[in-house]
């Protein structure tokens, strides 16, 4: 095997002053110290604490795989993935790369609101690390897979946010390089668009054999997405190995279980997340347990600071591998809502009978707007235990997994019943 | 195939030959600073007029009406005008550059280049302005009839000499306004100082002669005597132009020195 990505003990420190917490510091504030300095003899040294982001971390990477990197916020993630693109130094350790690398650690960076799309093109890809030729010749495909053409000579601040961030992606996902890194970007515009998106970078990565990167909170993403996955914490390697078996290494510890109620204020969020409309707190049953075969009552606190059009409301249970069991969205039953100026309000889904078989789920939770874009978003962020209730048979086995409906069956055939005679 | 290695304290090696691969982002960068400016000021390429002619013509009332300074028979208005020209280039570039870092946090943080490529297009945008003003320095040569000869071509390799007298103060302080936040404040205050003891509004031929290589270490004095040379065929101290070369080219090593050093903790610190 080739190896793409070397990496041998890499570690990052940040030096938290305790003072403030912005880590530049003021002119004043260095003088007044200097003065102070000056008039005690002894040297009052600035109460600093080290902080170790990223701590002996080595891994191996082949040309050609698709590493999947997962962990709770504050694991390392995002510190990793900007020593691998050159943002910032290591303190310890040593990265070998071979190949060009693309890294996009944010949808649309550079992007001013003034310019038009066009000029934005242009503007983004030479940031991304493409020459002007390059621009130049896969302009038209960038034009097609934004589904933006009308729009081009607008400038961006007029854009819809599905539209800047279709944009966005669309030159991202023309670039050329050896190694891709991507953060977490998958996760802003609509649904659709996101599949596009996950397409194009399976493709590039099966077909074309290319290295890729990715963070995400997404579990169903890592695990349709990428062959192997390394899970940090607290800035260390956790485990690595094939991405199933992380996954589940993962969500098996990474959440208390057995939660019926869940605060969501604090959980931190994705750029541009929670913003117009926040959940604040999801409650299953009143904060009793939940039940197979039992009815299933979610609600959804949020806090609105602006007004939104048709807002809608969903619910995911995914399995601890990541793939989702059952999803439950509002605009499909009714219609979606208005929601008119800043309040707190709830939305309380009822199903009478919960058919998810007893076991452990991730809970997803999510509030949309009309052109499908996320106003919040909190995947897995609860874990939840589904029991047996009254009416679950004696005998299910958990591996079936999913949902156990109670479907009509007919036999064709010599089949009596139990209890006939035979 | 390329292989890079990222290695703590592991000097750059091919830093310049990056810079040079990145020379397209720079133009670009610094396109998209020309394009956002003339496209936010309602008044466009009519501010880069309107604001060096005011001044010039404030100049002219105070130093040349009121204070009653010697212009050696040139009009003054256009004696102000050839230091307001390199003056308000240098100024721009400084202000500009000196911010530039901090106005593009998001790409800092967000993407690897060369940082060198931020402060040093801010100056190539001030740029623009300063050619703009050129036209009006036309202006005024043809409404005082006053043709200084082939002498202004002088004026060409100029243009880079005072591009280098800004990049490297601006170099230091774009640095120096990441590590230190309370340092934007201080430039306002330099370049406001500044107008007044450059020979901006006056010829440096008034200033004492024991004074005057004390005076030449402000490094925008060569460059200004040399402009008004070049437009006025005013005489030239050359002991003082010596003096402003050595300082500009000292602030620029400083400059890219301290930035080079500082460089790899801005997406760390900013």
């Amino acid at each position: 095997m080739n190896a793409a990505i070397v990496v041998e003990a890499l570690g990052k420190r940040y030096s938290i002053t305790q003072s403030g917490r912005q880590p530049y510091s003021t002119l004043r504030d260095t003088i007044a110290s200097g003065v102070k300095r000056g008039v005690r003899t002894s040297a009052v040294k600035k109460a600093e604490v080290d902080f170790w982001a990223l701590q002996d971390v080595s891994f191996t990477i082949g040309q050609g795989d698709v590493l999947g990197i997962i962990g709770r916020n504050g694991a390392g993630k995002s510190t990793l993935l900007k020593l691998l693109s050159r943002i910032t130094e290591p303190t310890t350790g040593k990265i070998r790369i071979r190949g060009r690398v693309a890294s996009l650690l944010e949808v649309g960076t550079g992007f001013h609101p003034e310019l038009t799309g066009r000029e934005n093109i242009f503007l983004n890809g030479a940031i991304l690390g493409m020459s002007r030729r390059e621009i130049v010749s896969r302009f038209d495909e960038i034009v097609d897979f934004a589904e933006v053409e009308q729009f081009l000579d607008t400038p961006v601040k007029r854009y819809s946010s599905g539209m800047y961030v279709r944009l966005a992606f669309a030159v991202a996902a023309n670039l050329d390089p050896e190694v891709l890194i991507v953060d977490e970007v998958l996760a802003v515009g609509d649904s659709q668009f996101q599949r596009k998106c996950l397409g194009k970078m399976k493709d590039f990565s099966t077909s074309e054999g290319r290295t890729v990167l990715f963070v995400s909170h997404s579990m169903a993403s890592v695990r349709a997405l990428c062959t192997r996955a390394l899970w940090l914490d607290h800035g260390r390697v956790r485990m690595e190995g094939s991405s199933l078996d992380v996954i589940r290494g993962y969500l098996e510890t990474s959440m208390e279980g057995g939660e019926t109620t869940r605060s969501l204020e604090t959980v931190k969020r994705l750029p541009g997340q929670g913003e117009r409309l926040m959940i604040t707190r999801v409650t299953l049953n009143d904060g009793e347990s939940v039940q197979h075969g039992e009815p299933l009552r979610v609600r959804i606190d949020y806090e609105l600071r602006d007004a939104v059009a048709d807002v809608a409301f969903g619910v995911g249970f995914s399995s601890p591998e990541g793939v989702r069991m059952m999803s439950l969205d509002s605009d499909l039953e009714s219609e979606r809502r208005n929601l008119g100026g800043p309040h707190t309000g709830s939305v309380t889904l009822m199903l009478p009978v919960l058919r998810l078989q007893p076991g452990r789920y991730a809970l997803d939770v999510a509030a949309r707007s009309g052109d499908n874009v996320s106003l919040d978003y909190l995947p897995a962020c609860a874990w939840i235990d589904v029991l047996p209730g009254p009416t679950t048979p004696a005998v299910i086995i958990r591996e079936t997994g999913g949902v156990r409906e109670p479907a009509q069956w007919h036999w064709d055939g010599d089949a009596s019943p139990e209890s006939g005679a035979i | 195939m390329q292989e890079m290695v990222i290695e703590a304290g592991h000097a750059e090696r091919n830093y310049w030959h990056d810079i040079w691969r990145y020379r397209e982002l720079f133009w670009f960068l610094a396109w998209r600073d020309i394009l956002v400016r003339y496209k936010q000021t309602a008044l466009g390429v009519g501010w880069a007029l309107l604001q060096p002619f005011l001044t010039m013509v404030v100049f002219t009332i105070v130093f040349g009406r009121v204070a009653k300074l010697p212009s050696n028979g040139v009009p003054y208005p256009i004696l102000v005008f050839a230091g307001l020209l390199p003056w308000q280039f240098v100024s721009r570039a400084l202000s500009e550059s000196s911010m530039s870092l901090i106005t593009n946090t998001n790409l800092i943080s967000k993407v690897y280049f060369p940082r060198l490529i931020v402060p040093a297009g801010s100056v190539v945008v001030s740029l623009v302005d300063f050619l703009i003003s050129f036209a009006l320095l036309a202006v005024l040569m043809a409404w005082y009839q006053f043709w200084p000869g082939v002498r202004m071509l002088a004026l060409i390799p100029l243009i880079p000499a005072a591009v280098l007298a800004a990049t490297g103060p601006g170099l230091l302080i774009s640095a120096l306004n990441v590590r230190f936040r309370d340092f934007r404040y201080i430039v306002p205050f330099i370049v406001q100082l500044g107008v007044y003891i450059s020979p901006v509004g006056f010829s440096s031929d008034v200033i004492p002669d024991k004074w005057r290589l004390l005076y030449s270490l402000n490094p925008l004095v060569g460059v200004i005597d040399l402009f008004r040379w070049a437009i006025t065929g005013s005489t030239l101290y050359v002991p003082s132009l010596v003096i402003s070369a050595v300082v500009i080219v000292l602030l620029l090593v400083i400059g890219i020195w301290y930035f080079r050093r500082t460089e790899r903790t801005f997406a760390d610190i900013i």
